[in-house]
């Protein structure tokens, strides 16, 4: 009897199965929605990300789309807020009927979104989303990411950090008050102390999300004196604290090792001084020096640049991913099933395990947990003169397979296993 | 904590206290005389930044000589009151001060929302930062570290002067008579004939062009952002609450109170940093409801 029904369920389950792969005709259009900040202080990353989506969907069309199948993107605010964006993003799915979503940015939504994508049975990329948490509390079949996450980022700069001055002994932290601020910390500060144990963390700021003022801060730090001052913070709030550190002199005092700095060079401009640590959330660098003098890599900076009036950051470099993992899944997926529209099953099969390349490294996500696997490029600044603005010199990249957690485990208990010898083990390229 | 520490929280209480005074001296002024709680306040402080970050900018990078960017705060704070200022208040203020406060709290919350908007669609998303005019001045060193004299020196001074000045403006010239006429009691300085109209103008003229330099002098200090408005305007009324609405001399104490309350925090317990303001604004209220300085409203009939 039981065989009986395993028998016909099987045989039923085929029978769907078949029966929906021939069913699935071209679409006029492959729909995509792309959540990012496009207004609030994100939209510094949020902007230059939508117009990185822009052009690569003109580029694509250009050619013809995926498979003959042009792109259709459409666009959500995150700056509007967690509410609205889940609003949208129902919309976009249930009544626009968008194929695919890309999305999204800031740590609260990634957790919001990820749920919500399961229920709507949409596959929804994360693109640029940073926090650890996602797979790691979730187990989703339709949410990827095509980028690597905070612990990845932090455990690179620890380590450059602790490879090119070894000897420091007190470090304080000023980063933003709220989950990005508060996390990433978290995982620099458990992976310094399980690396170097006897560093002694001598202040722990938060000022505001915003703040426009961080002399106190600065008084304080420039009379304690640490060796080393980190800041993950980002955008307006970083721009202002380099600036007001370094007109009082304090980046002369310590050394700044600022994680996310990647995408404010340009716009600090001659203010950031010689020699802060600076990441760029993957290995992304405009000048990427192992891609500068490709043909692709370089002819997207200097139309990026035309297009937009400024070189390309990190957050354009992970929308790229989202676009080229895309192109290579539905050509992986295609391949799969003999040249066919692919459904969304297949498409989810061909996303795991799938090996692409953006504007760095080659990229894989993980089959385990969908996470991402993104090289980590950190470098020193220097105002060498050739630009407006600094760039990055003594540059390492590091792979990304021994800096992620691995599948199953959580971020903090990891890193913070980690033992000093690990400094020595992980070998990074060097470039000057 | 020792004595060199305290001295130094001393000074970045009052150099933030400065700042925050000039912007809060005009919502309190306009208070006093138009009985209005003035949101927009926020929006011409911004502006005032704005406006000073992006064409000293514009100025520096032209090649003239960035000293050119302390006339130009002034003239950045006298644009923001009379093209902005003035409008506000003949177009739109002067229809409601009849109506229900909730009604006036509501429309300057509008031109609040809509300049917020007008300022993203002007200057766009991205940072300002335009720092030439601080440069210029160069560092002190007190106890080992270094404090710009801008912060230090200039903004205490010019805070200090602002209230000397409104001061001997409200009290000996015979503008700042009638504007203190009103501000007492409106239908008496009506009924000998004050024109009030005009006086109304003035305060709000003054009071927007104060936020406007509150904005300018602010901009070489920090980065020109959207949001920065909002940020401001729930500080200045922490202040002006504190001090008792419509009180000039109270903002400048509740302010100093404020901002070392602040610097305090910082060096001892970081985390209340951002409480502190409205922490001394909850004691000072629940022990004198009408501010440290306000008196209490008798009741007419």
């Amino acid at each position: 009897m039981l065989t009986r029904t395993l028998l016909s369920a099987t045989i039923l389950a085929t029978a769907l199965g078949t029966g929906a792969a021939q069913a699935q005709d071209k679409p006029d259009a492959l729909k995509i929605g792309v959540a990012t900040f496009l207004t609030g202080p994100a939209s510094v990353f949020g902007v230059p990300a939508r117009d990185a989506a822009q052009m690569l969907a003109e580029e694509i069309n250009a050619e013809g789309g995926i498979a003959g199948v042009p792109l259709e993107i459409s666009f959500i605010d995150e700056g509007a807020g967690g509410e609205a964006l889940t609003t949208e993003y129902r919309r976009l799915v249930e009544e626009e009927g968008a194929d695919i979503m890309f999305s999204g940015i800031s740590s609260g939504n990634c957790m919001q979104i990820a749920p919500l994508a399961e229920d709507l049975e949409v596959i929804n990329i994360m693109w640029d989303c940073g926090t650890q948490r996602v797979f790691e509390e979730g187990d989703y079949d339709y949410v990827f990411r095509t980028q690597s996450h905070a612990t990845a980022e932090m455990l690179a700069v620890v380590l450059y950090l602790l490879k090119t001055q070894p000897d420091f002994e007190t470090i304080a932290v000023v980063n933003q008050d709220y989950a990005w601020g508060r996390d990433s910390w978290d995982i620099f500060s458990t992976a310094l102390k399980a690396m170097k144990p006897d560093v002694e963390v001598v202040g722990e700021f938060f000022p505001a999300f915003g703040a426009p003022d961080f002399s106190t801060e600065i008084s304080r730090l420039s009379a304690t004196r640490p060796d080393v001052i980190l800041s993950t913070s980002w955008g307006g709030d970083l721009n202002t604290f380099v600036q007001q550190a370094a007109q009082r002199g304090l980046t002369q005092q310590s050394q700044f090792v600022l994680p996310l700095a990647e995408s404010s060079l340009e716009a600090l401009g001659p203010a950031l001084p010689d020699g802060v640590i600076v990441g760029g959330r993957g290995d992304h660098y405009f000048a990427h020096p192992e891609m500068v003098g490709t043909e692709r890599f370089d002819s997207f900076v200097s139309s990026f640049k035309e297009e937009t009036g400024a070189y390309p950051i990190y957050s354009v470099f992970h929308m790229v991913q989202a676009f080229e993992a895309l192109k290579a899944a539905y050509a992986e997926a295609m391949e799969e099933n003999g040249g066919s529209w692919p459904n969304d099953q297949e498409l989810i099969a061909a996303y795991e395990g799938l090996e692409f390349q953006g504007m760095g490294r080659p990229v894989t996500i993980r089959e385990g947990d969908h996470q991402g696997v993104e090289a980590q490029l950190i470098g020193t600044t220097v105002q060498s003169g050739d630009y407006p603005f600094a760039t990055l010199e003594n540059m390492m990249i590091f792979d990304g397979a021994e800096l992620t957690t691995p599948v199953g485990e959580s971020s903090i208990d990891w890193v913070g296993a980690l033992s000093p010898d690990f400094v020595e083990k992980i070998e990074p390229t060097t470039f000057d | 904590m020792n004595l060199s520490l305290i001295l130094l929280a001393v000074f970045d209480g009052v150099s933030y206290a400065a700042l925050v005074f000039m912007v809060a001296v005009g919502l309190t002024l306009i208070f006093g005389v138009l009985r209005i709680l003035n949101v927009a306040h926020g929006s011409l402080y911004a502006i005032g930044a704005y406006l000073t970050a992006s064409i000293g900018g514009a100025v520096v990078a032209a090649g003239y000589s960035p000293i050119l960017a302390f006339p130009l705060m002034l003239i950045a704070a006298a644009l923001v009151g009379v093209l902005l200022g003035a409008p506000i208040e003949r177009l739109l203020l002067r229809r409601i001060y009849a109506k229900s406060e909730v009604l006036q709290l509501l429309v300057t919350f509008a031109v609040f929302m809509i300049l917020e908007d007008v300022q993203r669609l002007v200057w766009g998303n991205q940072p300002y930062f335009e720092s030439s005019a601080l440069q210029l001045l160069g560092n002190i060193q007190v106890f080992g570290v270094y404090y710009t004299s801008y912060q230090l020196v200039l903004l205490p001074v010019v805070a200090l002067l602002t209230l000397i000045g409104l001061r001997l403006f409200l009290r000996r010239t015979l503008t700042g008579k009638l504007i203190t006429a009103v501000t007492e009691d409106r239908e008496a300085a009506r009924s000998i004939g004050i024109d009030a109209d005009r006086v109304y103008l003035m305060t709000f003229v003054l009071g927007a062009a104060l936020a406007g330099l509150g904005g300018a002098l602010a901009s070489p200090t920090t980065s020109v952002l959207p949001g920065i408005g909002a940020e401001m305007i729930v500080l200045s009324f922490a202040v002006v609450a504190t001090a008792g609405l419509g009180r000039i001399e109270g903002a400048a104490v509740a302010a100093l109170l404020i901002g070392l309350g602040r610097s305090a925090a910082t060096y001892a317990m970081p985390e209340l940093q951002v409480l502190v303001p409205y922490l001394i604004m909850l004691a000072v209220l629940l022990v004198r409801p009408e501010g440290l300085f306000g008196t209490p409203a008798a009741r007419k009939i």
